[in-house]
């Protein structure tokens, strides 16, 4: 989970613009539509922190396009972590589950980057002490890569290849100031070791 | 973060507020939850030392070790090596080599907690020090605050009782301070302690007095096992100049709050009637304690210290 606002010090690339992740949102609404049938018995959970506001749009998106309301929640995933030992505590984030509870929906987890796949592994875990899901799949608005874990999307805002020493930064109006997503760095550093995006 | 957790004075207010912000997403995270347990201190060990009785504390910490995964080792001094003659310091050796993560001392000396953090590697948390602290008391009645009245900052927040041989009272005092809250102590002269004055609360005689100017009204319980000299004339005496009875509870404003950190004596401090109504947080007391010793475990557990272990 990274900071709550998102500093870019360094001088970064703009890889997506506000007007592209509009797009971007509105094609992975269409997908979902699309993968399930009119998004049947779907409910969208986002992982903070930028999880969960995308996990919002997604969910206006779908209501504006088909006029289907889909419920959606947020799902903290911080005390399933592996790292936890490794690293100091950290805070953790809001978890709220739609009514419904999530037995025998399409959870659909959604999350800004898919990196390590670690944070997915995580989610999945904690899912599954939530409840039993008919089905899990995985929405993420960039791909960049570098898994460590069999994991993958099945809806991808955009597949961006990186190498360890860049990093990538979303930022969404809801928790930083603008919509972007930007690319960073790419001199030598320490590789991660996974969980950070 | 803190390494241990031994008086409400170690939290400054950010850390405080860290710990209540934590206790609430715990307890959002685990609502409504078919598995009402987390894997976060998986393998890690929660040692409970206790020297003196306790359910209301004991049984908390165990369900928050629990419901975190880590594994609970439940020491009381009753049918131990202590009722043999040991001494803390032996004792706490013995932990060491057992390999507790985490060590959680009731003892009835005050200071108990801060010599065991100088003998033991782990995290140490005070579950009350004689009539010194009881931090995690003072953080489950801040969290209890908060989420009945929304907020800490201003709260006018009456004392009543035996300060003197109250722990609570103290941790109260100072977490609340830190936090915003105003303190009012309420009690006979002769349940308050020396430097009284120096503790950051006003000090009011007359009870009747303090209520219509009370958010929340915290009633202690008169710890007669610690008392050797006479305090006051009589019971009845005391009841009825610092008792929560029902007439007293009409004078408080419509949405105050009852809180009591138990155990209760019915019909002394406070009347069965107010203790009962729905103005009355005490039950969530409970409920809210687990919330926020898990919070204390994950935060003092989960940080850089276990690494490399």
């Amino acid at each position: 989970m990274a900071d709550r606002v998102r500093n870019t010090p360094e001088p970064s690339r703009e890889l997506l613009s506000e007007a592209d992740i509009g797009r971007v949102v509105d094609r992975i609404a269409h997908q979902i539509l699309e993968k399930t049938r009119g998004a049947r018995e779907v409910t969208l959970l986002g992982i903070p922190t930028r999880g969960v506001p995308l996990s919002v749009r997604l969910a206006e998106r779908i209501r504006s396009f088909e006029g289907v309301d889909v419920p959606h929640g947020a799902l903290d995933v911080t005390l399933y972590r592996d790292d936890l030992r490794l690293r100091g505590a950290r805070p953790l984030g809001p978890t709220s589950v739609p009514s419904g509870g999530i037995d025998g929906r399409r959870v659909i987890l959604v999350d800004d980057v898919l990196y390590s796949g670690r944070t997915v592994r995580a989610a999945l875990n904690a899912l599954y002490d939530v409840g039993r899901p008919l089905q899990v799949q995985l929405a993420v608005l960039v791909d960049r890569g570098h898994r460590e874990l069999p994991i993958r999307a099945d809806y991808v805002g955009k597949n961006i290849p990186t190498s360890h020493s860049e990093k990538v930064s979303v930022l969404l109006r809801e928790v930083d100031d603008r919509d972007a997503v930007l690319l960073a760095g790419g001199e030598p550093q320490k590789p991660s070791t996974g969980g950070d995006k | 973060m803190i390494t241990h957790l031994l008086s409400a004075a170690d939290l400054d207010r950010d850390t405080a507020t860290l710990l209540l912000d934590t206790a609430r997403q715990l307890g959002a995270a685990l609502s409504g939850r078919e598995v009402k347990k987390l894997p976060t201190l998986r393998g890690r060990t929660v040692v409970n030392l206790f020297y003196e009785d306790s359910t209301r504390t004991r049984v908390s910490f165990e369900a928050a070790a629990k419901r975190l995964s880590a594994d609970v080792v439940n020491f009381s001094a009753k049918g131990s090596s202590v009722s043999k003659g040991e001494s803390l310091k032996d004792t706490a050796w013995t932990l060491q080599a057992m390999g507790a993560d985490a060590v959680v001392i009731r003892h009835p000396a005050s200071g108990a907690a801060h010599r065991l953090a100088q003998w033991v590697d782990g995290h140490v948390l005070n579950a009350g020090d004689g009539t010194h602290e009881h931090p995690t008391q003072a953080l489950l009645d801040a969290y209890t605050m908060r989420e009945r009245m929304g907020r800490l900052e201003g709260l006018r927040v009456a004392i009543v009782g035996d300060v003197l041989h109250s722990r609570v009272a103290r941790s109260n005092v100072l977490l609340l301070n830190t936090l915003g809250a105003e303190v009012t102590l309420v009690a006979p002269p002769t349940l308050l302690p020396v430097g009284v004055e120096s503790w950051p609360a006003g000090v009011e005689y007359d009870f009747d007095a303090v209520l219509p100017k009370t958010d929340v009204v915290m009633m202690l319980r008169v710890q007669r096992e610690r008392m050797t000299d006479s305090f006051f004339p009589s019971v009845r005496e005391y009841s009825r100049r610092y008792g929560l009875d029902v007439r007293r509870a009409g004078l408080l404003p419509d949405d105050a709050l009852v809180m009591h950190p138990g155990p209760m004596v019915r019909g002394m401090e406070i009347a069965p009637e107010v203790a009962d109504s729905p103005r009355s947080a005490i039950v969530e007391q409970v409920a809210n304690g687990v919330l926020v010793r898990m919070a204390a475990l994950y935060l003092l557990l989960s940080g850089e210290k276990g690494a490399g272990e």
